[in-house]
């Protein structure tokens, strides 16, 4: 809940009402915890402290354990990430075809590290093991869209797509 | 139940089906280091240290987690068991800090123990290590993860004996390690300082504050003792030096037996002329209280004198 | 030329990263324009990424590639209206350089032998009713009809199929060990969790022909006394995460998934998990823990998922493409199946062919061809012209291949027995150009990241293992480091928990075993021979090639490039980062790496 203004009115937050939808839609499965944690990352982008403790109570679960799932899963992201996630590919066929220069090219341009997220939150840069488009390496993924049979001249282009 | 009979290191043992190997090793005397195991709690079989070698497996197998099987032949210190138990060792020292000479648990550490049994004297593997911040949140418990060889044993003993889940794993791989929720110092967790941890760390990463210093495990005597605060009886140790009580240590874990920071306090008051002030947690800091306080025993003295004037 | 009644477009990720989603719109709008009726159907993955996007003009099969939607308007009008054939977006083999007309004379095509993949690029796979068209849901039929559950384990055990995931184990004992199983609760599980870099073959049955590995999880339940499945999918994949949802939405409505199916009395509920991202899930009991909602850490085996798997219940755990085998098997019988192979290795393997190798993509082979026939045949060589130095097989649980095995007969046993794995069936081609010790740091810096951090010896051991191997590649080695390694290695393999500890020494332990030369060059001549290590390498000028333009000093970011115009320049060795940048910017090929 987050109070607007001076009015003193409470508006609930439309992203705790969302977090309740898939409570509800989990609620008494087994082994929910991880789809809830990937339902709740979808609402938030990432998952706040207070949120994981909501977690923890709702599927009355231990908040440690909670944290140790989060923690244990490439996928999900403690701190607020970029609005765009650039993902360049370090897998094998891209390793061969260059794609340490990429990502190199790409850390330069934007001024961060692996897993890191621009002051602006414009992009966050990720290297992953292999998004399995090994056919057009070296590859990157900007959010949903893959950019294959890449060479470092391209990225800035590619990179300015992407608000 | 029925009963298997194997052959271990030639001799020949018969145990009751669905023992583990470990069970029928130690029932002949053998002894097979083990880190991680405890027969008080659920079995990870991660630590590796107590594999053996049996004819017609692919590889080494942990003898803790493998059930036995009539007819099976069990070397346990055959030439690539002990080569590997030393390099085991090797790796852990390899991401350990130096420190016997200073660490509360020298003399009473199972990594120190079989170091010295296997004889590995020099890491020959050197590279990163962990440089994690000592945490001495609490008065209780330190909990310095440098020294934490990952065998789970405090996670477990804290989610099956006490039911707590303070501490779990947390994050992966070379990073592992066991965290509170949200990676908090222990003093910020729901942490209840029974000592169960303590108790089952097998090397220097949890060790009890209120000892730190009170003497070395050789020069200290052990005297069990159960606490009669309340109908559960959990085990406790008085520890003596030259005869003197310097303080009381949570002991075996138990089910049912949720061993107490009042009863472990409770019983130091009892015993230790010199017991150190007691603390608790008060809005997240922890401050020195009166021992009646400590114990729940506050204003109780006015309630009996209460009571005795009324019975007049 | 035959009149088109149908376009397929491959709508695989791979073909859709390169434009086919905006290309299947263009093409609809233009033909709409132009008043024609012909479908446009997008299929699944062809299995031919690099060439994407694909098009093929039916029912002669014309195939197009890298057909962008700027090309719709002239295959409209030249092929369509004018029955001429768009030569430019032919492809051009790399071998002979001529242009192969239809899909059958791609070579890539024509020496593989699909099976698993038949539906692959040919049906839409959102569309139940086409895979029923192809022969689907007939085996699942027959079984559900004639069989009990003791004679399905038995036809399985009879076509000799063994698990496609990794170590080969034979899928019919593994169902017949569940089936025995005591309980009455029983569960299927699929592993989609396909994480080798470098294979994809898995993303792309459940992207091209999902229904395949739902008839194979059905016929497997019907088989052990399951009454429910589960899809464990890796989250990198949404593709085929929808795909998937979309063909289960289907068999229910079409009553192949639910209560009584097909009226048998056999019941059936299929769901899907995603992933979370952590390779380790892979392995059967890290992702069963990771199915219950914990961290996905292995669990001891004995006891084996068939007798306590999900929830403590009797599971059977296969891969996608072991699951897809099995309506072939049961469409064709048991004998048939057992024809094609090996003795003790049956059917066809799906291999992601990748790397140095003109044509990269999906290969589908019978079992007991050679690589020779893989990469050369199927590949089309090695790229640029290039000389073949060795193949990774097998992904980071694998190892390499060098030349003399080339013409080694492939299947389980043959691979173990050299040291790589079948594994999922990843290919890397390797060309000279190639560090084989850079290799192996690549595959443990994987292994080392995706470690689960659970036993000693994979946790701390692959670390140590990863820093010597790095060590050796920044020119650091030192002479221990190649025992330190093989100690480490075989230590590793022997004691870890799970098949992840147990096989990520395997690519160290291949490089040393066909290029012990290379670790010896690197540590004791501080050389990298293949030129890719950096800090063992050094720029120079070649004065008889330079003509002194000066555009190599101009460029150079740290000023370590002098000389006088028109007369050969030099670098200063002590100065150079071995940033590469005067090699891209010399004309003449005067800057060298050695």
């Amino acid at each position: 809940m987050s109070s607007c203004c001076q009015c003193g009115n409470v508006v609930p937050d439309p992203r705790q009402q969302q977090l309740a939808e898939v409570f509800k839609k989990y609620a008494g499965q087994k082994g929910a915890l991880i789809p809830v944690l990937q339902g709740a990352q979808d609402i938030y982008s990432y998952l706040p402290a207070e949120v994981l403790k909501q977690i923890a109570d709702a599927l009355n679960l231990p908040f440690s354990k909670v944290y140790g799932v989060v923690t244990f899963y490439a996928q999900f992201h403690l701190k607020p990430r970029g609005r765009n996630i650039v993902r360049v590919c370090l897998g094998t066929a891209c390793h061969v075809r260059g794609g340490a220069k990429i990502f190199e090219t790409i850390r330069n341009e934007l001024q961060i590290g692996d897993g890191e997220t621009t002051a602006d939150l414009r992009y966050t840069l990720e290297s992953v093991a292999c998004i399995g488009a090994c056919g057009l390496a070296p590859v990157i993924m900007v959010n949903a869209d893959t950019h294959g049979r890449l060479t470092p001249d391209k990225l800035k282009a590619i990179l300015a797509q992407y608000e | 139940m029925s009963q298997v009979t194997l052959t271990i290191n030639g001799q020949k043992v018969t145990v009751p089906a669905g023992s583990t190997v470990l069970d029928a090793a130690r029932l002949l005397g053998l002894e097979i280091p083990t880190l991680c195991y405890d027969p008080m709690l659920s079995k990870p079989g991660a630590c590796r240290m107590c594999i053996v070698e049996i004819p017609g497996m692919r590889n080494l197998p942990a003898s803790c987690v493998t059930p036995v099987a009539e007819g099976m032949v069990v070397e346990t210190h055959s030439e690539a068991v002990v080569e590997a138990r030393k390099t085991i060792i090797e790796l852990l020292l390899a991401n350990h800090p130096n420190d016997c000479l200073t660490c509360e648990r020298s003399g009473d550490c199972k990594l120190q123990q079989y170091a010295y049994e296997y004889g590995v004297r020099e890491v020959g593997i050197q590279g990163e290590f962990h440089q994690y911040e000592i945490d001495e949140s609490n008065p209780y418990i330190l909990r310095d993860m440098n020294k934490c060889i990952l065998c789970g044993k405090c996670v477990r003993v804290c989610a099956e004996i006490k039911g707590e889940n303070v501490i779990d794993f947390a994050y992966r791989g070379f990073n592992t390690k066991i965290a509170p929720a949200l990676d908090t110092k222990l003093a910020e967790s729901a942490c209840v300082y029974c000592n169960n941890c303590v108790s089952v760390c097998p090397v220097g990463a949890l060790v009890d504050r209120r000892l730190a210093g009170k003497g070395r495990t050789w020069e200290v005597e052990q005297e069990p003792i159960i606490c009669t605060f309340c109908e559960a009886g959990c085990n406790f140790n008085l520890l003596k030096k030259d005869g003197k009580v310097v303080g009381v240590a949570a002991a075996k874990a138990a089910p049912g037996r949720p061993m107490c920071l009042k009863g472990r306090l409770g019983l130091e008051l009892i015993h230790n002329p010199n017991a150190a002030p007691a603390y608790l947690k008060k809005d997240g800091e922890f401050v020195e209280v009166p021992w009646a306080e400590a114990l729940g025993l506050e204003g109780i003295l006015a309630k009996l004198l209460e009571k005795g004037q009324k019975a007049e | 030329m035959s009149k088109v009644d149908k376009i397929l477009i491959c709508g695989g990720t791979g073909c859709i990263s390169s434009g086919s989603g905006k290309l299947v719109n263009g093409l609809r709008a233009a033909l709409a324009g132009a008043g024609l009726e012909i479908p446009v159907v997008l299929t699944g993955c062809h299995g031919f990424c690099e060439q994407g996007p694909l098009v093929i003009m039916e029912p002669q099969g014309v195939f197009y590639r890298r057909v962008q939607v700027e090309d719709a308007e002239e295959i409209i009008a030249k092929h369509i209206k004018g029955g001429e054939v768009v030569e430019r977006l032919l492809y051009t083999e790399p071998t002979t350089g001529e242009a192969a007309l239809t899909y059958k004379d791609v070579q890539f095509y024509a020496k593989q032998q699909r099976m698993v993949l038949k539906n692959c690029g040919h049906i839409d796979p959102e569309n139940i009713q086409e895979y029923i068209a192809a022969g689907g849901y007939e085996g699942l039929a027959k079984v559900l009809k004639t069989m009990n559950g003791d004679q399905v384990v038995e036809e399985v055990k009879k076509s000799g199929l063994r698990g496609r995931g990794g170590g080969g184990f034979p899928t019919g004992i593994k169902w017949q060990s569940t089936r025995q199983a005591e309980g009455t609760k029983k569960y299927v599980v699929c592993n989609a969790d396909e994480g080798d870099p470098g294979a994809f073959m898995d993303r792309s049955v459940l992207e091209g022909d999902p229904h395949a590995v739902i008839e194979g999880m059905l016929i497997c339940g019907y088989a052990i006394g399951a009454d429910e499945g589960y899809v464990y999918v890796r989250a990198e994949y949404p593709l085929a995460i929808k795909r998937l949802s979309i063909a289960i939405a289907q068999a229910e409505e079409a009553g192949y998934l639910g209560e009584n199916i097909r009226g048998s009395g056999f019941n059936f509920r299929l769901k899907i998990k995603a992933g979370a991202g952590a390779f380790v899930c892979g392995e059967e009991t890290a992702l069963l823990n990771s199915i219950e909602g914990e961290r996905g850490m292995p669990r001891p085996r004995p006891p084996f998922p068939a007798f306590k798997g999900l929830w403590q219940k009797p599971t059977t755990l296969n891969n996608v493409e072991t699951f897809a085998n099995v309506p072939v098997i049961f469409r064709n019988g048991a004998d048939w199946y057992a024809s094609l192979g090996t003795e003790k290795s049956k059917g066809t393997k799906v291999f992601a062919l990748t790397g140095k190798v003109n044509n990269t993509g999906l290969a589908e082979v019978p079992m007991g061809i050679t690589m020779r026939q893989i990469i050369f045949d199927i590949g089309g060589g090695i790229k640029d012209g290039k000389k073949f130095k060795a193949v990774q097989i097998g992904g980071p649980s694998g190892g390499c291949l060098p030349e003399e095995l080339l013409d080694l007969s492939i299947d389980y046993d043959s691979l173990t027995a050299a040291g790589a794995m079948m594994g999922s069936g990843g290919l890397v081609v390797m060309d000279e150009t190639t560090c084989m010790v850079d290799l192996a740091r690549f595959f443990l810096n994987f292994t080392q990241k995706e470690s689960c951090g659970k036993c000693i010896p994979c946790r701390e051991g692959t670390k140590r293992m990863l820093e010597i191997l790095q060590r050796i590649t920044d020119g650091k080695g030192q002479q221990s480091d190649i025992e330190t390694l093989e100690r480490l290695a075989k230590v590793i393999k022997s004691t870890s928990l799970c098949g992840l500890g147990q096989t990520a020494p395997n690519p160290v332990l291949a490089t040393l075993r066909y290029f012990r030369h290379e670790y010896v060059a690197h540590i004791e001549e501080g050389k990298c021979p293949a030129g890719v290590c950096t800090a063992l390498l050094s720029y120079f000028i070649e004065p008889e090639t330079c003509k002194g333009c000066g555009l190599c000093a101009k460029n150079c970011p740290v000023g370590a490039i002098t000389g006088v115009v028109k007369e050969p320049y030099t670098i200063d060795t002590a100065k150079c980062i071995k940033c590469g940048v005067c090699i891209t910017k010399c004309k003449f090929g005067s800057v060298q790496r050695r």
